[in-house]
């Protein structure tokens, strides 16, 4: 067993376009979740939008990339509004279900043979990052050390990718520790209670509806930048898989998606490696390499009980903050 | 502006299909002719000419196992599409996309644009014919259409309320809005699977079939003393719950699929031939079998629930449960109760799930779990007879939307009404307006 | 029911701080005309499948004063609250708050216009500090709105101001050791404390109490008086709902009875309490003498209910004198 390869792989996917992806859409879910108390179970779907917003924008309409990018985050507003809009209203259950369900009626539009022509179904969207890459400033070569090796084509969507999480998280950060996040931890706590005081608790569940629906969104975007669009990623799963990345983390922190995201994708590559690794070198007979590749995804699951009922606070969390309190 | 051009890259589309079927989705595949997943071993071809001529851009629907998909006749009229396995496949021409004046005609056959066909040959393309005649389009064609479409609704419906009715009583009673019931459903399918399959136990469906009801309720018991029962004392939020059932219901699923891999398995005594009942109605065996022990369960179900002393308790304690336990009824036995009549009534779904798909799958209970939910919800959360109802409509728009959106947006169809309905009336069809927040 | 607030009938009560009186013209009747209302409510109807929960035809809270809205359990007291607030929608009805009208006001804008309110079951929000929870309370924060909120230096100084108030009151509130501890920590007296508070942060008009009392920690009982009458010499209108006979008679000004939805009598404190038909309609849970046994078994019967409005007079004396000797 080559034991170099396998923490090798493990240690690249720290920094990769996938890692970064579901730290965008991890600290957007934290800004619902954490900090607002929504149960927004839609988090697929606010990928999906940025994109397939992303990808439709630059073939079918034929925009430069950062306008693509930009149209992709304004249609995560739109998104974002009309699941608030008539939700936000009623009971937090209720915006779990319309969210999920709109995710899903999102991914049926875009599976469906009968919009092919812009959303290419099944096959999905793919070819469209000619202009992103035609933008990339780097000069040819290879960068970086040890497991972290990238040629300038690799690196450039990482780069954008890191920029914006960078931005994405200063931006929490500013908002969080300011009134306006004071409010939103007060509506999270008891929504009667801030109405009492006088804040319009429907207008800070939409901004924060808003706000993390687009850096989601931004996570789409940076997941297919250099590569395709394609409607099997964006399943429910996904939105589970985010909700483990949060919870790991310390859904009520600026920094807790973040870590959460990278210590997720490295057990991931981790034990995708190591498993079919083990099963080769006959650790495990009673397996086969098909097998192994299964037990990480039991893992998550089993991961993710674990951390609701003794954890519930992520590893960033304060043990007294549990997020918990309805 | 679009750099490459989608014929150049059929290597990236290939790539792309096979992750989505390493994926295990519902591969809603389509494109041009012949280009259905092309890894799958049986085909489905035809040709659609009228009096020699051939006929472009017809719209052909085919569904079974590995889910519906649509093609388009191409230049000559011809058509073909791959599925996964020697099962019945059900094939529907959009008569719509006919050129004017052209119509189905079949003196034999009153539905002439819905064909029923089983490949048996791997790779040797099974044929279809349409008969294409010019003339007035009959308007029967689409009522008897509508009839069969509805009995199909009420069959999925009825299979649905099975299933919902438990995730309802659960959410009631204990809070939780229970992810994995939908693991619960596959449960029931993948032990009659393991059971009966021929592959496996192959023991014979009248064992298989109800032992695989009752393993299920064991499941139900199961999760709830090592699950559900210690985090209820230690009352943990039904947030938490909430998310705890969605770890559970990830687990259980690649649990399945370690076990049964990502294909699609059939239970056997499954027959294609339909017998007509009344009118247009026609449905195979399985089918009334399936009906008939539907209502059958859900008529004694009802009668528990209203009547016996526990299914009033079990309506207490959705009422509430503080005065409900303050009166003496012993919440953790009913709730015990009601996790494992939710869990058998589940895998009962699961089971007639299995034959109406037809097929099992690792995730064929995930598929209609948000249209359990959106039942429970349409009843009104926490109502079991709302959920029955609830059902019942998800049932019928899923089978009978087909007929006006393409079939591979039904479930969208109804997730959308769903969405619509909340808008109008949140509290669901026979929820109180307490409910809501 | 037929005597004036100015002519004070039945024995003299010990009152450590001046009620008001004179709030109403003519009869204290149910429904009858302040002199200077604060709120005007007019055929305000809310049922719940079929029950009336809430049927007022018309009633006015004077201003200035400290007004108790009194009945028995399901006497529609908290629905009032909650329809006043906006917190509830009526079946139909309209009511003013400072003659401009309320009705169809979401609840935050009731609150901002001066219209507090704390609740029954206290909302204290555990998971922020004391201090956060009574910033909160101030209103028209810059930094509360979502772009200025990206900017400290656009409300780092309103924000220092509005901490240096909040101290403040903390201290009066005794809650000042707890200033970076999180709700959830305090005791159920102290969450009605920080309540009122935050509610107070805002600077209200009218502050509504709903059950003040309830869940309260004897040895804080006192205190909380004391802050509800205080608000009173601060110029504030107090209504608010109470079980506890007691802390009606101290402090309230004015009382209003609420049974089966309805208004059903209103007047000082000393003369409602003394009126049978009150005694009757009020089958409450009154903790020490319970008058829904007392009176509830012989109703209408004037010399029971006399006997037991002297135990509960008696009573409420008793506690006067211990109150005043501790000072």
């Amino acid at each position: 067993m080559d034991w170099g390869q396998i923490f090798n792989q493990s240690a690249s996917s720290i920094i990769s376009t996938t890692t970064i992806a579901y730290a965008l859409a991890a600290l957007g879910l934290g800004v619902h979740f954490g900090q607002a108390g929504l149960l927004n179970m839609g988090v697929a779907g606010f990928m999906a939008v940025g994109a397939y917003g992303y990808a439709i924008s630059i073939l079918t309409f034929g925009f430069p990339w950062w306008l693509a990018a930009i149209v992709a985050l304004l249609a995560a507003v739109v998104f974002a509004m009309i699941l608030g809009v008539p939700t936000l209203r009623l009971r937090g259950d209720y915006l779990a279900i319309v969210t999920i369900a709109a995710a899903e009626v999102l991914r049926l539009l875009l599976l469906t043979v009968a919009f092919e022509e812009v959303t290419g179904s099944a096959d999905g969207l793919y070819g469209y990052s000619g202009d992103f890459q035609a933008a990339n400033p780097i000069p040819d070569g290879e960068y970086g050390f040890g497991p972290w090796q990238f040629n300038q084509n690799e690196l450039w969507p990482i780069v954008i990718g890191i920029v914006l999480l960078a931005l994405a998280v200063l931006l929490v950060w500013a908002m969080m520790r300011s009134p306006w996040g004071r409010v939103l931890r007060g509506i999270r706590e008891d929504e009667d209670a801030v109405r009492a005081l006088g804040k319009n608790v429907f207008a800070y569940k939409m901004q924060a509806l808003i706000i993390g629906g687009v850096i989601i969104a931004a996570g789409g975007i940076v997941y297919t930048l250099g590569s395709n669009a394609s409607p099997g990623v964006y399943v429910t799963s996904l939105t589970f898989f985010v909700y483990t990345i949060v919870l790991l983390g310390g859904a009520a922190t600026v920094f807790g998606p973040v870590l959460g995201a990278v210590i997720f994708w490295v057990l991931q590559f981790f034990l995708s490696n190591l498993m079919p690794a083990l099963v080769d070198a006959g650790v495990l007979p009673f397996m086969t390499a098909n097998q192994a590749g299964m037990v990480r995804f039991i893992l998550v699951g089993v991961g993710l009980m674990l951390l609701v009922i003794f954890m519930p606070q992520g590893i960033l969390g304060n043990k007294k903050e549990m997020t918990f309190v309805k | 502006m679009r750099p490459t051009t989608r014929s150049g890259v059929s290597a990236v589309w290939r790539i792309a299909t096979m992750l989505l079927l390493a994926l295990g989705l519902a591969t809603l595949l389509g494109g041009g002719p012949a280009v259905a997943a092309e890894g799958d071993p049986f085909k489905i071809a035809g040709n659609v000419q009228n009096e020699g001529e051939a006929i472009e851009g017809v719209s052909i629907t085919v569904d079974g196992p590995g889910g519906p998909q649509t093609v388009e006749t191409g230049p000559r009229g011809q058509w073909q599409v791959s599925v996964p396995e020697s099962a019945e496949y059900t094939v529907v021409l959009d008569v719509d996309t006919l050129p004017e004046g052209i119509t189905l005609d079949d003196p034999e056959d009153d539905t002439p644009e819905t064909k029923e066909v089983t490949p048996n040959v791997p790779f040797a393309p099974k044929a279809v014919n349409f008969f294409i005649g010019e003339g007035d389009r009959e308007s029967s064609a689409f009522a008897t259409q509508l009839v069969q479409r509805l009995v199909q609704g009420i069959n999925f419906g009825l299979m649905l309320g099975l299933a919902s009715v438990g995730l309802s009583l659960v959410f009631g009673t204990t809070g939780i809005s229970n992810f994995a019931h939908g693991e619960m459903v596959t449960f029931g399918a993948v032990i009659a699977l393991w059971l009966g399959g021929t592959a496996f136990i192959g023991a014979s469906l009248w064992i298989a079939l109800p032992l695989a009801v009752l393993l299920s309720g064991l499941l139900g018991l199961a999760m709830d003393a090592v699950i559900w029962r210690p985090l209820r004392h230690r009352s943990v939020g039904v947030v938490q719950l909430m998310i705890v059932s969605i770890g559970l219901s990830l687990a259980i699923r690649y649990i399945f699929q370690y076990f049964i891999g990502g294909g699609t398995e059939q239970l056997p005594g499954s027959t294609p031939q339909k017998i007509d009942i009344i009118g247009p109605i026609r449905m195979t065996k399985v089918d009334i079998v399936s009906m008939v022990i539907a209502i059958i369960v859900i008529v004694a179900f009802a009668l528990w629930l209203t009547y016996s002393r526990l299914g009033k308790a079990t309506r207490a304690i959705s009422d509430n449960p503080g005065l409900a336990s303050a009166s003496g009824i012993d919440v953790d036995f009913v709730v015990r109760v009601v996790w494992i009549l939710a869990s058998a009534l589940a895998g009962l779904a699961g089971v007639l799930y299995a034959y109406y798909r037809p097929g099992i799958k690792w995730d064929m209970g995930t598929q209609v779990l948000l249209l359990m939910f959106a039942a429970v919800t349409l009843g009104g959360l926490g109502t079991a007879f709302g959920a029955l109802i609830g059902a019942l409509i998800i049932g019928i728009i899923v089978e009978t939307s087909s007929l006006f959106i393409p079939a591979d947006l039904r479930f969208a169809s109804a997730l959308a009404i769903l969405i619509i309905i909340l808008l109008v009336r949140p509290q669901g069809i026979l929820g109180r307006r307490e409910r809501i927040g | 029911m037929s005597s004036d607030a100015s002519s004070q009938s039945g024995p003299p009560t010990l009152v450590p701080r001046e009620k008001t009186t004179g709030l109403h013209v003519g009869e204290a009747t149910p429904g009858c005309k302040k002199v200077d209302p604060i709120i005007v409510a007019d055929n305000v109807r809310r049922s719940f499948g079929g029950v009336h929960a809430v049927d007022v035809d018309h009633v006015e809270i004077p201003r200035g004063a400290i007004t108790a809205l009194i009945g028995p359990n399901g006497a529609g007291k908290t629905t009032f609250f909650n329809l006043l607030t906006g917190f509830d929608t009526p079946d139909e009805g309209k009511w003013s708050f400072n003659d401009r009208s309320l009705a169809g006001v979401p609840a935050f804008k009731v609150a901002r216009r001066g219209l507090v309110r704390t609740f029954q079951l206290t909302k204290a929000l555990g998971l922020l500090t004391v201090l956060e929870n009574m910033k909160l309370g101030a209103t028209e924060q810059r930094g509360e709105r979502f772009f200025t909120s990206l900017f400290p230096a656009a409300w780092r100084s309103q924000d220092k101001e509005i901490e240096e108030r909040a101290r403040e009151l903390l201290v009066r509130f005794k809650l000042d050791a707890k200033v970076d501890d999180y709700a959830a920590s305090l005791s159920g007296g102290q969450r009605k404390l920080l309540e009122m508070a935050r509610a107070l942060m805002s600077n209200p008009t009218l502050v509504m109490l709903d059950e003040p009392m309830a869940g309260v920690n004897p040895a804080l009982t006192q205190s909380l008086l004391d802050h509800i009458l205080d608000l009173k010499e601060q110029g504030m209108t107090v209504l608010f709902v109470e079980h506890d006979m007691h802390m009606v008679r101290h402090i309230a000004d004015w009382v209003v009875v609420m049974a089966e939805g309805k208004i059903v009598a209103e007047g000082d404190p000393s003369t409602v309490m003394s009126d049978p038909a009150v005694i009757d309609a009020y089958l409450g849970a009154h903790q020490d003498v319970d008058l829904g046994v007392v009176t509830g078994r012989v109703a209408g019967d004037g010399a029971d209910a006399d006997a037991s409005r002297h135990m509960i007079e008696e009573e409420s004396n008793d506690e006067l004198e211990r109150e005043e000797k501790k000072r």
